[in-house]
């Protein structure tokens, strides 16, 4: 470590700043303006290099990294091309709260703007899809930038800061100067929730008759699950968590009433449609959660803690807005807790008559497979502790429903954004990060092609990840809409013909593979999968072709109102 | 209804790009938009005037609170303010029309600042609904080029 005052190159002052920040891989690809990094790196063995295969893979593989472990992830990339390659991964991050640290490297200074080789105005690009972002265009600057973005992406609510830096800045050399403080005077996020709010609100829970916990993302970025659990059962509120939201909350315990929204449990938006309070905490009343607005909640009077004062009153008018970070909401709440309530066990009654009333359920027949089956199986065999990273369409949306996440920072999955493709990459970040329990990637065929590269950094890490590929051959959600919605007709959704032999595909990147097409197959396929520590292994299941996800609310309606089955679709309850 | 915000930001590269494509990512209005150096050389001000119901601005002021490059965002509407906008307009120009234009541009305080054969510029000082009364009024005698400096604004009294 080279010591303050000490005179540096930009590149050299690039891997300081990052041993302050305590970061231990960066997920990267080298190019023509990162030479200068490069060369710096070879010689730095206290930081870690992960060579991806292609620059989408690295976002997602920081993001991996961070949602599973709490840390920024950190990427770096060549200009041009390379930053525009990161532009997918940056901009599900930031719809998911991931706090990231992207470093693209940029053509000269002197050449910005030419339309030089390898120029991209990437700075320009993210704007609109991160936290902030910087163009560093003085070698001095380079360090304080760098502790900024670092504050920025992690200080707050998360996200995704980017930092541009011109192939000369990264040669030019200063006196290298660390602060550890920093102050932004535009950036200066409420953390304390306001006193008088927290009373008030702590009243309204002692007073309400059916209240409901809403709870999202947010509750893990704070660390407030603990708190959470004993607010909830204390004052026994049931608890429904959003996709992000999934583990924040035991879902073994009674109290969980699994997710809300679009395929969320009937009990669940049951409770919320019919509850007299809803504590939403760290959740953005996003469009997949409430479907119609106006019929969300209506008898419910709303309070709404939020680090981001822009996601209170954004969709849904609340009556009580507390500005402030999850935990301490949680916290002060229960230290104002009046000592008598409402008693809930005829509200907890009805909620559980919904429940037995529309069970999630399937049947199991021995010579076909449904991918409920494999996911309840996965869950069943990893105690529900495993790290579950998924990609996007049906099978995410069966593993919210059939996993039983018991612990923060269990599920990874592409919320906001609905990226295809992010769940391989984001499996190998995570299992960077996580060396304690399995880590498992739940995927579709299609969006395993999406990134599929990737294959080779796992095999050439021997990262013991699970890739768990439920393929149906067909691109199952838009299928289901297809069916649903757009009169059968399926339009480019079918990839029977063309889809590759994933078993082969994945033995010529030098991944175990094997294939299971029954039960009994799948469940030994799971157990061994997961004994095998020695490198990536996939296993190809192959389910039923046309199962959907039920039940479901068609889009724009009301989550009262659930599609349960497909036998009967007009079935509205 | 019409708002006039007044928005404290870092005097850096790219802070009005930030500002104006938050404005047009989230689909709110903005009516105008200006900005220019305070007395300190490191911070500039923007007076923005957008229109949209009381949540809609409400989103407005977050969204605008939440840029890092802002320092301070101030609904100025309904407290006590100033707000100028400089007009700059060049109209056709004949013998029969001099005198009328001359005597219209005093009506409205207005400054002679080029004059030719065929032309003459003249710049008006005063509300938005000032300016925009003077563009109606003088329309007819052809106008030949307009340009509107956008609000600018600030507090009034001691607050």
């Amino acid at each position: 470590m080279h010591q303050p005052g000490q005179k540096l190159n930009g590149s050299e002052i690039f891997f300081e700043c990052l041993r302050r920040e305590h970061v231990e891989y960066i997920f990267g690809y080298p190019g023509g303006s990162l030479l200068k990094v490069y060369e710096t790196l070879h010689d730095v063995e206290d930081i870690k290099h992960i060579l991806v295969r292609h620059e989408q893979g690295a976002t997602h593989m920081a993001e991996g990294y961070a949602r599973a472990t709490g840390k920024p992830g950190v990427v770096l990339v060549t200009s041009g091309p390379g930053a525009t390659n990161t532009v997918t991964g940056i901009a599900n991050a930031y719809m998911d709260s991931t706090p990231m640290v992207v470093f693209t490297g940029q053509v000269p200074s002197t050449l910005i703007g030419n339309d030089a080789f390898q120029e991209a105005d990437i700075v320009g690009i993210t704007r609109p899809i991160t936290k902030h972002n910087f163009l560093v265009k003085d070698v001095r600057d380079l360090a304080p930038t760098i502790r900024k973005a670092f504050y920025l992406a992690t200080t707050g609510r998360p996200g995704p800061v980017l930092v541009d830096m011109p192939k000369d800045v990264l040669a030019a050399e200063c006196a290298f100067e660390w602060q550890e403080g920093v102050d932004i005077r535009g950036f200066k996020p409420t953390f304390k929730c306001h006193a008088n709010q927290v009373s008030r609100a702590a009243k309204m829970i002692a007073k309400a008759k059916r209240p409901v916990l809403y709870v999202g993302g947010g509750v893990i970025s704070a660390g407030a699950s603990e708190a959470l659990l004993k607010l909830a059962v204390e004052q026994q509120i049931p608890v429904t968590m959003t996709l992000q939201g999934l583990g924040a909350f035991p879902g073994d315990n009674p109290l969980s009433m699994g997710m809300l929204g679009m395929h969320g449990t009937y009990w669940a938006n049951q409770a919320v449609s019919h509850c007299d309070l809803l504590i939403a905490v760290g959740a953005r009343f996003d469009d997949r959660v409430t479907g119609k607005i106006e019929t969300f909640a209506t008898q419910a009077l709303k309070i709404h803690n939020d680090i981001d004062p822009t996601n209170v009153d954004k969709n849904v008018k609340v009556d009580l807005p507390v500005v402030g970070d999850a935990k301490d909401f949680l916290e002060s709440i229960l230290a104002e807790m009046p000592k008598s309530r409402e008693d809930r066990a005829e509200w907890l009654g009805e909620i559980d008559a919904w429940r037995r009333q529309c069970p999630l359920d399937y049947t199991v027949e021995a010579d076909s497979l449904k991918t409920e089956f494999v996911i309840e199986e996965v869950s069943r065999q990893t105690n529900g502790h495993a790290v579950i990273v998924t990609d996007v369409g049906q099978h995410q949306m069966w593993t919210s429903q059939y996993y039983k996440f018991t612990e923060p920072r269990s599920i990874i999955t592409s919320g906001g954004l609905g990226t295809m493709g992010y769940g391989l990459p984001a499996t190998i970040g995570a299992a960077f990060g996580i060396h304690d329990r399995p880590v498992v990637t739940i995927c579709g065929d299609g969006g395993l092609m999406m990134n599929i590269q990737e294959l080779v950094t796992a095999v050439h890490h021997k990262l013991p990840i699970k890739i768990f590929l439920i393929n149906n051959q067909y691109l199952g959600m838009v299928r289901q809409w297809q069916e649903l919605f757009h009169k059968e007709k399926y339009s480019f959704t079918d990839l029977e013909e063309s889809n590759p032999d994933f078993v082969k595909v994945a033995e010529a990147f030098g991944c175990r593979a094997v294939s299971a097409d029954n039960p009994e197959a799948a469940s030994k396929a799971i157990t061994d999968a997961l004994a095998y520590n020695d490198g990536p292994i996939l296993v190809d299941f192959r389910v039923i072709r046309k199962d959907m996800v039920f039940p479901m609310v068609p889009a724009g309606g009301s989550i009262s109102d659930m599609l349960l089955a497909r036998l009967n679709p007009k079935t509205m309850v | 209804m019409k708002h006039l915000i007044s928005v404290l930001v870092e005097n850096k590269f790219g802070t009005l790009n930030r500002v104006a494509a938050m404005f047009s990512a989230r689909g709110f209005n903005l009516e105008s938009i200006s900005i220019g150096e305070t007395e300190d050389p490191e911070v500039s001000r923007m007076t923005i005037v957008t229109r949209g119901e009381d949540r809609i601005i409400s989103q407005v002021l977050k969204q605008l609170n939440r840029l890092v490059d802002t320092i301070k965002v101030t609904d100025l509407t309904h407290q006590p303010h100033v707000e100028r906008e400089l007009l700059l307009m060049s109209l056709k120009l004949s013998k029969t029309t001099q005198h009328e234009i001359f005597e219209l541009s005093n009506v409205f305080k207005g400054k002679v600042v080029d004059i030719k054969q065929k032309s003459i510029t003249i710049e008006i000082v005063g509300s938005p609904d000032k300016i925009n009364t003077a563009i109606d009024m003088f329309r007819p005698f052809g106008i030949r080029e307009l340009a509107r400096s956008g609000a600018v604004a600030i507090h009034r009294g001691d607050a």
